[in-house]
């Protein structure tokens, strides 16, 4: 997306309270704007309720009702069904959560608003760990990365949130990047469109939480899509698999990028680069048996 | 027994009166989560529906935690909303609890009292919905069937004029599982007590509000005077709703009862079912020439404290019955009355740990009781009855 030409709806504000060069502010920027007027928030604690704003100013044009951190499916589920029970069930829901509030203390009521699909867009801002809180681990950490709980790197491998939210069979289920908006604005268009359960997990490269100059988390999150760390794809009713991005580069840019990783050893990084080429392999595999 | 109904009585347990009580209020949403003993209002609501009798949004969440969750969210978009629940599923709703009030949102919950684990127990016991008495949810008492399907429809009138939840109990069992001959009101008799109100804060597109957003010290203190300027309220929005509902069907209610409390020497003071053997215990000691009485506290948040002193002014002895109990203390309600009565003069305090873990506690043995203490000094430390 050329974004000098990009056509704003206003639907979020300037003076919101992200971090000077925080990439989670234009990714929201964009989905609200795709999303439109019509339309009611939830957001769980996280770096977006932060940035949304608190009383009484609001950075968003939707009202939002600020939930607790592992309520937001089911209160976006409340939400949808007060709404629809007053005749205005074309109103987009919208739940915006971090990761914390999604993989971890939030996954019980994803998976049941899952269960139920229920007509709501799940967005997950996914900064791979608890950075609102100053950077602690959770179960969206990558292996090896290093947070305030996991200062040696931590042990065990990044939940994989897209492949249990496929075991639900939900309409619709996407990865994005702050490094590719133009494909992030047809996901939430698309996701718009779809009667039922949504699913969205955008990447967000925290600047103080991964180590990443201020400038620099465009340029991170796009290493993250290209060295397949971070694939894009889309999964549609559990069986319809697309890998739009291709794993075109090494890990080793994408790792150089951030102080998270700079404590591994050579033989580490190597460890992780076989990892992320058999996730990667492992991917393209069912997209090649699940075609839709 | 049949000679006693007429057209509107049915014979109902308390679940199932709830029940009526919940499908002629209405609601436009109610999230559920099963559990013994509340789940009979659950079934029944589920088939009124499926009769096509209940036209309600009912959602089957994966916890009470969610159910309790999409209630606040439901709500906040204008919607009326009911829940129920009982002992752990009232537990782990524990921090939502503290948000719908916060957020000032009119759910009516009701509550099956029922023992806390562990041990694990099914059991009538009160220390499920007390443990809740600081999360700011107005709480009533039910004795009966009947008083369970009154009080649920008028707790929609209190949480609606207050934009406070409310919390309506009954025990365990003793009440939810006990049938008896239950008039159900007209729909249009619940129509006109309940008419539809304009909410003040609600989600909505268009208006850009949010709500319970991060606030500052000032607007975070702001919001609890607020509420306490409504909870204030309550108690007479209690007794409003109380007359006209008794002006409808013939049924008033007040935030207490008084039973037999004229020219009494000693009362009973007790919630929920204890207050029919209390009331036995009265009968069979005013034959026996001892002025006693009862006072049965249906409001307990906000607690009707001028009323209690006023009911029990000129009473020498009062004995606490509670079944609960907040270990390290004793009896909840013994406490409340204690801390209403200080500075006030009042009875001599007697509380009694009656009935906890749903332990049968005799008419004979109220009665005892009540001859025992008649002259006692009064007792400080909780006493356990056997």
């Amino acid at each position: 997306m050329d974004i000098s030409r990009y056509e704003d709806h206003g639907q979020f504000c300037s003076g919101h309270a992200a971090c000077g060069g925080c990439v989670e502010a234009l990714t929201m920027r964009v989905i609200l704007n795709e999303i439109g007027p019509d339309a009611v928030g939830v957001v769980a604690p996280s770096c977006t309720a932060v940035i949304l704003g608190g009383y009484p100013t609001s950075s968003a044009r939707i009202p939002f009702i600020h939930g607790l951190i592992e309520t937001a499916a089911a209160m976006g589920t409340g939400v949808k069904r007060g709404l629809a029970a007053q005749g205005k069930g074309d109103t987009t829901v919208v739940c915006f959560a971090g990761d914390g509030g999604t993989y971890d203390i939030g996954i019980q009521a994803l998976s049941s608003a899952a269960e139920r699909n229920e007509d709501i867009l799940y967005v997950c801002f996914d900064n791979e760990g608890y950075m609102n809180t100053g950077g602690q681990k959770s179960s969206s950490t990558p292996h090896g990365a290093a947070t305030g709980s996991t200062p040696l790197g931590k042990a065990t491998v990044k939940k994989n949130l897209i492949e249990i939210m496929v075991a639900h069979r939900i309409p619709y289920i996407a990865t994005a990047s702050p490094s590719h908006l133009a494909d992030l604005a047809a996901k939430v268009r698309k996701a718009r469109a779809i009667r039922g359960m949504k699913v969205l997990i955008v990447v967000i490269p925290c600047l103080p939480g991964w180590g990443v100059a201020d400038d620099s988390a465009v340029r991170v999150a796009r290493l993250a899509v290209e060295s397949g760390v971070f694939p894009l794809m889309e999964v549609e009713n559990g069986t319809t698999w697309r890998i739009a991005s291709e794993q075109t580069r090494p890990i080793d840019a994408y790792l150089a990028s951030q102080k998270r990783y700079r404590h591994l050893s050579d033989g580490e990084r190597e460890a992780l680069q076989a990892e992320v080429d058999a996730g990667f392999a492992r991917l393209k595999a069912l997209e090649a048996i699940n075609p839709g | 027994m049949n000679r006693m109904l007429n057209d509107d009585l049915q014979l109902l347990n308390g679940n199932h009166a709830v029940a009526w009580g919940v499908r002629l209020a209405g609601p436009d949403v109610a999230p559920v989560y099963p559990i013994t003993p509340q789940t009979p209002i659950l079934e029944k609501l589920i088939a009124f529906q499926a009769e096509g009798k209940f036209d309600c949004d009912l959602i089957t969440p994966e916890s009470e935690h969610s159910a309790m969750a999409a209630a606040v969210a439901a709500s906040a978009t204008g919607a009326r909303v009911f829940t129920a629940t009982s002992s752990q599923g009232l537990m782990l709703m524990h921090e939502l609890l503290h948000y719908a009030s916060g957020a000032r949102m009119p759910i009516v919950m009701f509550n099956v009292n029922r023992t806390p684990a562990a041990p694990w127990g099914f059991w009538p016991d009160q220390t499920d919905s007390l443990s809740q008495r600081d999360t700011g949810w107005v709480q009533l008492y039910s004795e009966h069937p009947q008083e369970s399907l009154d009080t649920v429809v008028q707790a929609f009138r209190i949480a609606e004029a207050s934009e406070l939840p409310v919390m309506v109990n009954h025990d365990a069992f003793y009440v939810s599982h006990a049938v008896e001959p239950v008039s159900v009101p007209e729909a249009k008799a619940v129509r006109d007590f309940l008419p539809r109100r304009e909410r003040s804060l609600w989600l909505d597109t268009g208006l850009g509000r949010s709500i319970g957003a991060p606030a500052g010290q000032e607007a975070w203190h702001a919001s609890r005077r607020e509420m306490d300027a409504a909870m204030a309220r309550v108690e007479g929005l209690t007794r409003e709703a109380g007359r006209l509902w008794g002006e409808a069907t013939g049924r008033a209610y007040d935030v207490l009862e008084a039973y037999r409390m004229e020219g009494a020497q000693q009362a009973f003071v007790t919630m929920g079912s204890m207050a029919g053997t209390a009331r036995e215990a009265v009968d069979r000691l005013r034959e026996a020439g001892i002025a006693a009485g009862m006072v049965r506290l249906r409001l307990f948040r906000p607690l009707p404290a001028a009323a209690l002193r006023a009911a029990l002014a000129d009473i020498p002895v009062a004995l606490v019955l509670d079944r609960n109990f907040s270990p390290g203390m004793g009896g909840i309600v013994h406490q409340e009355l204690a801390a209403a009565l200080y500075g006030h003069g009042g009875p001599r305090l007697h509380g009694f740990l009656a009935g906890v873990g749903g332990i049968n506690v005799p008419v004979e043995r109220l009665e005892a009781l009540a001859r025992e203490y008649r002259d006692a000094a009064p007792t400080h430390a909780p006493i356990w009855l056997e």
